[in-house]
């Protein structure tokens, strides 16, 4: 399965970059204009440190998912379905991540599909995309 | 009690996707169909919540109309079981009976049903003359088909007439045709019955989930105690799913019309078909809602592991769980029925909602069940994992302990059509009767209705389902096995009243009110007979003991009632209100009123409905219904005091064996709340100052809730309380209050 990853001792969480990933996810991705926006989270905390939020296609949306909406592809993504998704936000209420988005405009959600062009971006190759194997579905 | 922990290892492996097929019936099926009318129509969505418009079916005549959805009917009665109870006051007069012509079937959405942000949002109420009790009875059911009803254009279905041919009513809302059809042949019962219709009407295999089934089953022809099931269809499993509009006959006025089957097709279901007010709103809340679930639920009831037997544990700790026809209150053998085997025994890598966007998801399923008895011996099924009620009536309170059997009785009384609750207590009725000679094998032609006996309890539903044999007298339910046993000179009718555990005609729910006085309120002081969809109050009376003085229950019997018939108004669920609670809630103050919740509630109706309420208004949209209710009840002859009354079962110990078991608790409350010296007494005396005792609590309690709800002491609406209410807009209200004031 493909998997987006961080190297948290490479990214600087936004002091000298310009949140690269996360403008790129959100303009060339999802076509938004607010990086706030993206299916990736950057953020400094004021002790110096950062976190990171990505998917790591774990597949608790899938389970939860009442209307068979996400289905992993081939290579073991997850993606949505947009002819079938009801709208219930219950993927987004359920990612323990917090990186299943929605916004006002949008009926329907959106998340990561591990495509990687945020990792082509980053001035520092914090990103990369990995093959894991995939997870057995947990009971959620 | 300690908090349950799931353990997913033990979870047992079964093919969720194995189950028998009826092919042989779909054919039948589709052969045997015959067209009798077609109607086009213009199929319609909803403008914040609603269609303006009424569908009306004359199922003798195949007459097809509309009505407008009119401003005061909004004002007045919200939606659901209000515009339910409208339709059906202006359909019936007070010399209606349950199987006249003009007796009508109401199904209606509300306004807030079909969002799918927020848990418990797809309920449509279900509203009828009962068969059992005479006045109307209201019912609140999931499944899809209130919504796909409301996203084909209509606001409410309201069915009149007789058929004298086996019908099939199809609304197609993504083509706006209607058609009548005749199905003489083919199945009868639900889960094939849905199955089968759901493949017939849906144009492919993608389709189905846009195709909801109501029908009912064999034993509802034959008794006064049918249910109806609305399906939905499980894209997981392959398979339809089925919720139940349970309490007070539905099924039986349904198959009395000679309906064999409604069914819809909806449009594809989105998040804004509703077409709310403000969906950033719902989409807000909902999302809160959910997370909510994901991190409370484990800790706390864990619904989306078991459903609601979670409490079946919990009331045999507290002494609470019907046992052997109510006169117990916990046995030995409860962990068998508990909930920490039913989450080994239902499949849990699904999502088990019965309307999308319900995280609670309580309609666990029980699949790969091998039927050991009746038509469908040896079939492979899927049957809902029971619930708290059915696991407590078809369980403990008929002495049945072993899970296959209670999923047995779960399946049949859902495929037959009839109530589960019903079933459990006048099961129970029967056995106790049994056990005290009242019945005997000749009596019951050969039935060994012993406790935890599944197969004669099993072979009694068999029974009515063929129409034959004891299992008939059985359908008619307790209140009328009451009257026909003494008719017959067996037993002691003043024993019958006391021990036949039914009120206004309809068989009590599943829990024990004898020492929560004010779940004795919740079941007897209550529009449509005892159920627990009124007035729930036996856990916050006596497991979080939230409600200790007599005032606090009289408030609860107040507020409650009305609370929960808001849920009925708008189209929402009772569960997710106080089967998961935010982390905080004991802390808020009036903690049992969840008042976070309530505020989402409102907030809801506020972002479909456009139509800005606060939580006091809220209660006022629910007391114009109630009271309405209370008033449609007068109409019908029912609805006082005297209708008011419950058996002793409910009340306290009938019996020697009853007080002996609790002898301690009872001998204490001799003294501390009595004011006597139970040392001198013989059992007999003691047993009659209790009933003094607990016969006049209960008759001060209704005295307090009276006033507090502005009734007279015969239990009328006075003139004040409806012109606060508004009612006095209404002069036939006003002119049925006023002939008993
Ligand atoms: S969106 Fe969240 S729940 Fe879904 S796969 Fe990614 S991390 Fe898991
Ligand atoms: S919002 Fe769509 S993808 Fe997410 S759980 Fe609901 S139906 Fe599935
Ligand atoms: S992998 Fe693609 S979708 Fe996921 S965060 Fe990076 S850019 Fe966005």
């Amino acid at each position: 399965m493909k998997q987006l990853r961080i190297d948290v001792g490479r990214c600087d969480y936004g002091r000298h970059c310009e949140h690269e990933c996360e403008h790129a996810c959100a303009e060339k991705v999802f076509k938004l204009k607010d990086p706030a926006m993206a299916a990736l989270h950057i953020r400094e905390l004021p002790d110096g440190k950062g976190v990171a939020a990505l998917c790591d296609q774990c597949g608790d949306c899938v389970v939860v998912c009442p209307a068979d909406a996400l289905r992993r592809n081939k290579p073991g993504v997850i993606l949505l379905d947009k002819k079938l998704c009801v709208g219930c936000y219950m993927c987004v209420g359920f990612c323990e991540k917090d990186v299943f988005e929605r916004n006002p405009e949008w009926l329907e959600p959106y998340k990561c599909i591990s495509c990687g062009i945020c990792v082509k971006v980053c001035p520092r190759a914090a990103l990369e995309i990995v093959d894991v194997p995939e997870p057995a579905p947990r009971i959620i | 009690m300690s908090q349950v922990v799931f353990d997913p290892a033990k979870v047992m492996d079964v093919d969720y996707t194995k189950r028998t097929e009826y092919h042989a019936e779909l054919e039948a099926m589709r052969v045997s169909r015959r067209l009798l009318k077609e109607v086009a129509f213009t199929p319609s969505l909803p403008e914040r919540g609603y269609n303006g418009r009424t569908l009306h079916v004359d199922v003798g005549t195949l007459a097809v109309t509309e009505k407008p959805v009119t401003p005061q009917m909004k004002d007045l009665f919200v939606g659901g079981r209000g515009f339910g109870l409208w339709h059906l006051w202006n359909a019936v007069t007070p010399r209606t009976r349950w199987n006249d012509p003009e007796n009508e079937i109401v199904i209606s959405p509300g306004p807030v049903c079909g969002i799918t942000q927020y848990a418990g949002t797809g309920k449509s109420l279900v509203v009828t003359l009962s068969p059992e009790t005479e006045i109307p009875i209201d019912s609140n059911v999931g499944g899809y088909f209130g919504p796909l009803l409301k996203f084909s254009g209509f606001d409410a279905l309201e069915l009149q007439g007789k058929s004298e041919k086996e019908l099939i009513l199809f609304i197609d809302g993504q083509k706006g045709i209607l058609r009548l059809e005749e199905a003489p042949v083919g199945p009868v019962d639900s889960h094939v019955l849905a199955e089968v219709l759901t493949a017939l009407y849906a144009e492919n295999d993608a389709d189905r989930v846009n195709v909801s089934v109501v029908s009912s089953g064999a034993a509802a022809g034959h008794s006064l105690i049918g249910m109806l099931n609305f399906s939905w269809f499980d894209t997981r499993r392959g398979c339809i799913r089925l919720k139940q509009a349970g309490r007070g006959g539905i099924g039986t006025v349904f198959r009395d019309k000679g309906i064999k089957a409604l069914v819809c097709r909806g449009p594809r279901v989105r998040g804004d078909l509703n077409r709310p007010a403000d969906l950033e709103t719902l989409a807000k809340v909902g999302i809160k809602y959910h997370r909510e679930i994901r991190e409370n639920d484990p800790h706390q009831c864990m619904m989306r592991r078991n459903g609601t037997a979670h409490i079946v544990e919990i009331m045999d700790a507290y002494d609470l769980l019907p046992t052997h026809n109510f006169q117990y209150g916990s046995h030995p053998d409860t962990h068998r029925i508990a909930s920490t085997y039913w989450q080994q025994r239902c499949t849990q890598v699904t999502a088990d909602g019965c309307w999308y966007g319900c995280s609670m998801a309580c309609a666990k399923g029980a699949d790969g069940l091998v039927l050991k008895t009746g038509p469908y011996k040896g079939h492979t099924v899927t049957v809902d994992g029971p619930e708290y009620e059915n696991a407590a009536g078809l369980g403990s309170n008929c002495g049945v302990f072993d899970p296959d059997w209670l999923l047995e009785l779960n399946f049949y009384c859902d495929t037959y059509g009839i109530c589960t609750i019903t079933w459990g207590t006048l099961c129970a009725f029967v056995m106790e009767c049994y056990q005290r000679g009242i019945l005997n094998e000749e009596r019951t032609g050969g039935l060994k209705m012993t406790w935890g006996n599944a197969e004669a309890d099993l072979e009694m539903m068999h029974q009515l389902a063929r129409g034959e044999g004891f299992g008939r007298i059985a359908g008619q339910g307790v209140h009328r096995m009451k009257k026909i046993f003494a008719e017959r000179g067996w037993g002691d009718p003043r024993l019958l009243d006391d021990i036949g555990m039914e009120n206004k005609g309809l068989e009590y729910s599943q829990y024990m009110s004898k020492e929560s006085l004010a779940q004795q309120g919740g079941y007897a002081l209550t529009n449509k007979g005892p159920q627990h969809d009124e007035a729930w109050l036996i856990f916050m009376d006596m497991v979080n003991k939230q409600i200790p003085t007599f005032e606090d229950k009289a408030e609860a019997l107040y507020y409650f009632p009305l609370f929960r018939t808001w849920f009925g108004l708008a189209g929402f669920c009772k569960l997710p209100w106080n089967d998961v609670v935010p982390a905080d809630n004991a802390r808020q103050p009036e903690a049992h009123k969840v008042p976070e919740h309530v505020q989402n509630y409102v907030d809801l109706f506020t972002a479909t409905t456009g139509w800005k309420i606060t939580k006091e208004e809220l209660l006022v949209q629910s007391a114009r219904v109630y009271n309405f209710q209370r008033v449609f009840n007068i109409r019908m002859g029912k609805g006082l005091r005297e209708h008011d009354r419950a058996p002793y079962r409910s009340m306290g110990p009938v019996t020697r064996e009853e007080y002996e078991s609790r002898a301690e608790r009872y001998d204490r409350q001799i003294v501390e709340e009595m004011g006597l010296d139970p040392s001198g007494m013989s059992l007999e005396e003691k047993m009659a100052a209790h009933r003094r005792w607990r016969e006049e609590r209960y008759r001060k309690l209704t005295d307090a809730v009276y006033l507090r709800r502005g009734w007279t002491p015969n239990g009328v609406p006075t003139l004040e309380r409806l012109k606060e209410l508004g009612l006095d807009a209404l002069p036939e209200v006003v002119d049925v209050v006023r002939q008993h004031l």
